[in-house]
């Protein structure tokens, strides 16, 4: 069940994102309270929580679709915050993000949803080098024969791998989903973790992966946390997270089973 | 309520600063005035040739009292050019295209869609609100004055019924009266509804709330503000139509 190959120490490598006392509140109710973070080259990093507990929050930070209230957000060497609309959507670029609910754009057929970031950022490819790389990407998360359909002709799991597909065409270096199973049978998120090891190796992505799905965390992270009323407690391995007497951790560890 | 309004005001000042900005959206653009003509022609060369007729033959009767019936060319063409037609235009358009543009991006914006956009380093605003009200700020004039020419048809059909006329001559005789302000004014009417009716829609799916619900809500606002709007820009702008004719 344990991750293949899973990366030993990565924090000896170059960190990719820094996140230093965040804080973000809506209204009263302050759901980041300083939350410290690291993300490492090439490295899964799983991010468990309840629901509710801001994990959609914090990658929408991360990719500047909200702004924090306080604290540093430095996404490969640059502060989100302080950056320009125009320098915004440059680093957006290398950024990829799957939504929860894939966000396809449903007026658009898979191939066109899957241009849609190619046609918008490089302007000056040909219709040849278009082709292959929306061949290249659905080949990676094997859903060629979809390439003319609706996304609401798509199933639920294929609907996911199309939004991992979409964000890949843009060959980002780090990569955050969000729930990438929530919503699935246990077969299809099997194959969904399989996808996100492969995304890994294949395009080199630093990822944030956030769930509450023990076992798509134990599959594919190489560290593990868990955001527990507004911040991270310890990042390690599944076993270093887990073997604690923190009740809140156990009663989660429970619930999952319970389920 | 104020805060609202800073909102609308600043989504406004937000479109007229993207709208000059390059990189120009011309393919989108195209696509959406072919939607927003698409979907309300049908309905709007219905109601446009039947309000021709109808009012034709309603003010039939009175001109006739003054034995005046050789007026209606010409009233009915100033009354579809100065009124009729940019209201019943807007109208159909508030209902047809506002609440079409109202639910779609309404259910963008609950399905992640607009911020799907966002993070792929597309500026959502420009492409969805800026080309829409670009679209419709465009197409909502041309289709006044077809509007105008359908109803124009429509009285035709009423008055040869009566009177021995040929069309050409029918059209001359009512487009005789129609001055050049009158011509300007109706232009600067329909843009100005046009820009309204697209402003509403996008405001209202671009803000729409979380939820199914959501989407309902901004499609319904979307007809009912964007109507509401153009009555009340309908009758300032009569108002200061009637400034500059006196
Ligand atoms: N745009 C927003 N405006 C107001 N409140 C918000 C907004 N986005 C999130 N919240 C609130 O912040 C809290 C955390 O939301 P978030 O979506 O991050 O939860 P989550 O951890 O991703 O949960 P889930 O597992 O259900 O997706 C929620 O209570 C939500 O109500
Ligand atoms: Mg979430």
């Amino acid at each position: 069940m344990q991750k293949n190959n899973r990366i030993e120490h990565p924090e000896e490598r170059e960190r990719v994102i820094t996140i230093r006392d965040l804080n973000k509140s809506f209204g009263d109710y302050h759901v980041l309270k300083g939350v410290n973070l690291d993300l490492y080259d090439r490295e899964n990093l799983v991010v468990l929580g309840k629901s509710g507990t801001g994990k959609s929050v914090l990658i929408k930070i991360i990719s500047g679709l909200l702004k924090q209230d306080s604290g540093t957000v430095e996404v490969l060497g640059k502060e989100i915050s302080l950056l320009n609309e125009r320098d915004l959507q440059e680093l957006r670029i290398h950024i990829g993000f799957s939504f929860q609910n894939s966000a396809l754009y449903d007026s658009m057929t898979v191939r066109e949803n899957l241009e849609f970031p190619l046609v918008r950022n490089r302007k000056k490819l040909t219709k040849k080098e278009k082709d292959y790389a929306v061949e290249s990407v659905l080949d990676a998360v094997s859903l060629g024969q979809t390439i003319n359909q609706m996304p609401s002709e798509l199933s639920g799991g294929q609907r996911k791998r199309i939004g991992i597909a979409r964000t890949l065409i843009l060959q980002p270096k780090i990569m955050l989903y969000d729930e990438p199973t929530a919503g699935l049978d246990p077969i299809t998120c099997l194959e969904i973790n399989g996808l996100i090891n492969e995304v890994q190796e294949r395009y080199h992505t630093s990822s944030i992966i956030i769930t509450h799905d023990l076992t798509c965390a134990k599959q594919t992270g190489d560290r593990i946390t868990m955001l527990l009323d507004g911040q991270f407690n310890k990042v390690g391995t599944f076993e270093e997270v887990f073997n604690t007497e923190d009740e809140r951790v156990k009663s989660f560890y429970e619930y999952n089973f319970i389920e | 309520m104020f805060y609202e309004l800073y909102l609308v005001y600043q989504f406004i000042i937000k479109f007229f600063k993207e709208v000059f900005l390059p990189p120009y959206e011309g393919k989108e653009i195209m696509r959406q005035c072919y939607q927003v003509g698409y979907r309300s022609l049908a309905l709007i060369s219905l109601t446009g040739f039947i309000t021709g007729i109808v009012f034709t033959k309603q003010s039939r009767p009175s001109l006739a009292e003054f034995g005046a019936t050789s007026w209606l060319p010409s009233l009915v063409g100033i009354a579809l050019l100065r009124t009729l037609a940019p209201l019943l235009t807007a109208l159909i358009s508030a209902g047809k295209v506002g609440s079409s543009i109202g639910a779609e991006l309404g259910s963008m914006k609950v399905t992640e869609q607009i911020d799907a956009m966002e993070v792929s380093a597309t500026n959502p605003f420009k492409f969805l609100v800026v080309s829409r009200v670009l679209a419709t700020t465009i197409t909502i004039p041309i289709l006044t004055f077809y509007t105008a020419l359908v109803g124009l048809l429509g009285s035709f059909v009423n008055v040869a019924m009566f009177e021995e006329t040929s069309f050409s001559g029918f059209i001359s005789s009512s487009l005789e009266s129609i001055t050049f302000l009158d011509i300007i004014a109706s232009t600067i009417k329909a843009i100005l509804f046009g820009f309204t009716i697209g402003m509403v829609g996008c405001y209202q799916g671009f803000n729409s709330s979380k939820g199914t619900e959501g989407v309902g809500k901004a499609a319904n606002s979307s007809v009912v503000i964007g109507m509401f709007l153009v009555f009340i820009e309908e009758v300032l702008a009569t108002q200061i139509t009637f400034l500059f004719r006196t």
